[in-house]
């Protein structure tokens, strides 16, 4: 379980890498928007996409609001994907 | 098409060099997505948009507020976006007896905008039309019922359509037929919507950013205005060399079908007046037998203005052709099955159009449609006759090959001119010849129909058009003159652009006798010219020097008094009125 939740943030730090076109992010779960000077509400609605995209899946209009940070995110993801 | 995310990543490329456009965008729902997505398609279009947009649902208040941001921007080209969500909104509050009058009553406020927007600013403006919400009160029986949300909506849409008929300067962008082909669920995303006030997906943006482009292209004379087609396995299935007359692929059974299709589209592009060419490797006359013996073909020799098909390769022909029509690479489409020659062309003929048709021709055609290549702003008679013209062009080609010395063949031409003012009648086809001239075009100023109505409503200036006739037929208006009256005896020669396909026909010859004769019987002591350089206008870099103008800083001037007559082969048609 761990290992995958690890798996997911690496995954999902190159798609905030790619989006928000800076190479230096490196995510944790407790990165949150105020971490990354590019992660604002605009890009938020990109990453929430492309990570839909990435893994074929769809969020609620609820979970898209919700998430505090990256953490929380991975919850998400990981309760769609089992 | 590139994804909304790639398109971002043109913002930060170096935009410099490119034309810019001064862009306002207004919207009822949150465009900074479309913003972005219409820079960066921008960049792809060699366009550097300086885009102004509006706050978040701020239309009306900047329409009509003539001291708001709109209008110090002065933009060149406003883009209105009021989404069907809005739309349907507004629908909603209504009281169920006002359902019927929503059509009418939006397409009022539609035109009151436009009126507001054209009394100070001279700005095109593009209406994104309705992409269509079924609320499903009624289900299907809605088509039945005027007062349903559906019915209205189509109403407005169609009412959009007559309204921009009459309407210079208003072109609609076909949002309906986006979502018709991305389908509901690529256009729209409901989460995104609620949690962003964004009406269209990131999915759908880059279709909705390119559209608009290949509008602004258009309003920018670039378009498309040939298509060059391959034949084996692309205007029918099968290779006749091999396969023989009998057995290609074409007409209303299996696969033929999918051949048929594509050639009935082709036909209508040519009757739209794009001109088709055939290149294909074949020996011609075993090419050119299906166009005369087989019963289902429907294009016929007649629809194509040059027909290639030998075993050079198709970079040379393609070369050959271009010189034939006098016409730029960059408004080429070439279509070709094999991917073999479509990187070859590509590769080698920078500028061109090569689709990269899908494996199955039975998606050619729905491939081609998502594609929107022949984006126009205007149609006129001349346009449906274009493929004979080109043919005539031919038949000149093959006499003047008889005549050892140019003046001979000139002379035999027996060229007529009719000149005459603008009027309401010639007012269309001047608009698009500025349009698309882009090669003989001294100053590339485009005009549009309010333009032109404001030159010929105006003391200061005097407009002069030229058809080119001979006795192989009519090339129509090619060619036009506008001049302004400057202090100190002085006329200055606004414009001047002229159609390629009468080149070396001593046409400038003449059309500089005319003006210098109407100059004078006004009084005039010099003619002013400009050349200002483009990219496509170096033909005309030595336009004026050629005719006896001379140079003083960066205009050249013509001495009325000294000028002699000069030689050309063109004689004034009777009827003609200018002076």
């Amino acid at each position: 379980m761990h290992m995958e939740r690890n798996e997911l943030l690496k995954q999902i730090n190159d798609i905030f890498i790619d989006v928000l076109d800076n190479p230096e992010i490196s995510l944790t779960e407790n990165t949150n928007a105020d971490d990354i000077e590019e992660w604002d509400s605009l890009t938020h609605i990109q990453l929430v996409v492309e990570i839909e995209k990435y893994f074929s899946m769809r969020f609620t209009a609820m979970e898209i609001q919700s998430w505090a940070t990256v953490g929380e995110m991975i919850n998400c993801i990981a309760a769609k994907t089992v | 098409m590139k994804t909304f995310n790639e398109l971002r990543k043109n913002l930060k490329k170096d935009y410099s060099g490119l034309k810019s456009l001064r862009v306002a965008v207004l919207g009822d729902t949150s465009t900074q997505f479309l913003v972005q997505a219409l820079r960066g398609a921008g960049f792809d279009h060699m366009l550097d948009l300086k885009i102004w947009e509006a706050d978040f649902d701020q239309i009306e208040n900047q329409v009509y507020d003539p001291s708001s941001d709109l209008y110090n921007y002065n933009p060149e080209v406003i883009i209105i976006f009021h989404s069907t969500h809005k739309l349907l909104g507004r629908f909603n509050k209504l009281s169920s007896q006002d359902y019927k009058l929503f059509a009418q009553t939006q397409l009022a406020a539609v035109s009151a905008m436009h009126e507001q927007l054209t009394s100070t600013l001279s700005a095109k403006i593009i209406y994104y039309n309705y992409n269509e919400i079924n609320d499903a009160v009624f289900g299907s029986y809605s088509a039945k019922t005027e007062s349903s949300f559906i019915f209205q909506l189509r109403k407005l849409n169609y009412e959009l359509m007559l309204f921009s008929l009459n309407t210079p300067n208003f072109y609609l962008c076909d949002l309906s037929t986006i979502q018709n082909q991305s389908g509901k669920a690529d256009f729209f995303q409901p989460s995104i919507y609620i949690n962003s006030e964004m009406a269209l997906s990131l999915a759908v943006l880059p279709q909705v950013a390119n559209r608009t482009l290949d509008i602004i292209d258009a309003l920018n004379g670039k378009s498309k205005k040939c298509l060059i087609l391959d034949l084996d396995n692309t205007v029918w299935g099968g290779i006749i060399g091999d396969d023989g007359i009998e057995n290609i692929q074409i007409g209303y059974l299996g696969i033929g079908k999918a051949f048929t299709e594509l050639q009935q589209w082709v036909k209508k592009l040519k009757n739209r007046g794009i001109i088709i060419c055939v290149c294909s490797k074949n020996t011609e006359s075993i090419a050119k037998e299906p166009f005369l013996n087989h019963p289902d073909m429907v294009l016929k020799l007649e629809d194509i203005s040059v027909f290639v098909a030998n075993w050079d390769n198709k970079v040379d022909n393609i070369s050959g052709m271009q010189s034939v029509l006098n016409i730029g690479f960059d408004s080429m489409v070439f279509l070709d099955d094999n991917p073999f020659e479509r990187n070859m062309v590509r590769e080698n003929i920078p500028g061109i159009t090569v689709p990269e048709l899908p494996e199955d021709p039975a998606e050619y055609l729905d491939y081609l449609y998502s594609l929107n290549l022949f984006e126009t702003i205007s149609f006129s008679k001349e346009d449906e006759e274009r493929t004979k013209s080109y043919q005539v062009e031919a038949e000149r080609n093959l006499l003047k090959k008889s005549f050892d010395k140019e003046e001979g063949f000139l002379e035999s031409l027996e060229m007529v001119s009719l000149v005459e003012a603008f009027n309401k009648f010639n007012t269309p086809r001047v608009v698009q010849l500025s349009q698309r001239s882009n090669q003989f075009n001294l100053r590339t100023i485009r005009y549009t129909e309010p333009d032109i109505e404001q030159i010929i409503n105006s003391t200061d200036h005097t407009s002069f058009t030229f058809t080119l006739e001979d006795k192989f037929g009519s090339n129509g208006l090619i060619a036009v003159v506008i001049l302004k009256a400057e202090d100190e005896g002085i006329l200055f020669i606004d414009s001047w652009f002229m159609s390629c396909r009468v080149l070396k026909r001593t046409m400038e010859k003449f059309i500089l006798n005319v003006i210098t004769a109407a100059a004078k019987e006004k009084g005039f002591k010099f003619l002013k010219g400009e050349y200002m350089p483009t990219a496509k206008n170096a033909i005309v870099k030595d336009h004026y020097s050629i005719l006896g103008f001379r140079k003083d800083k960066e205009f050249w001037y013509l001495n009325i008094d000294e000028f002699q007559m000069q030689e050309t082969f063109i004689k004034v048609k009777e009827g003609s009125s200018y002076l």
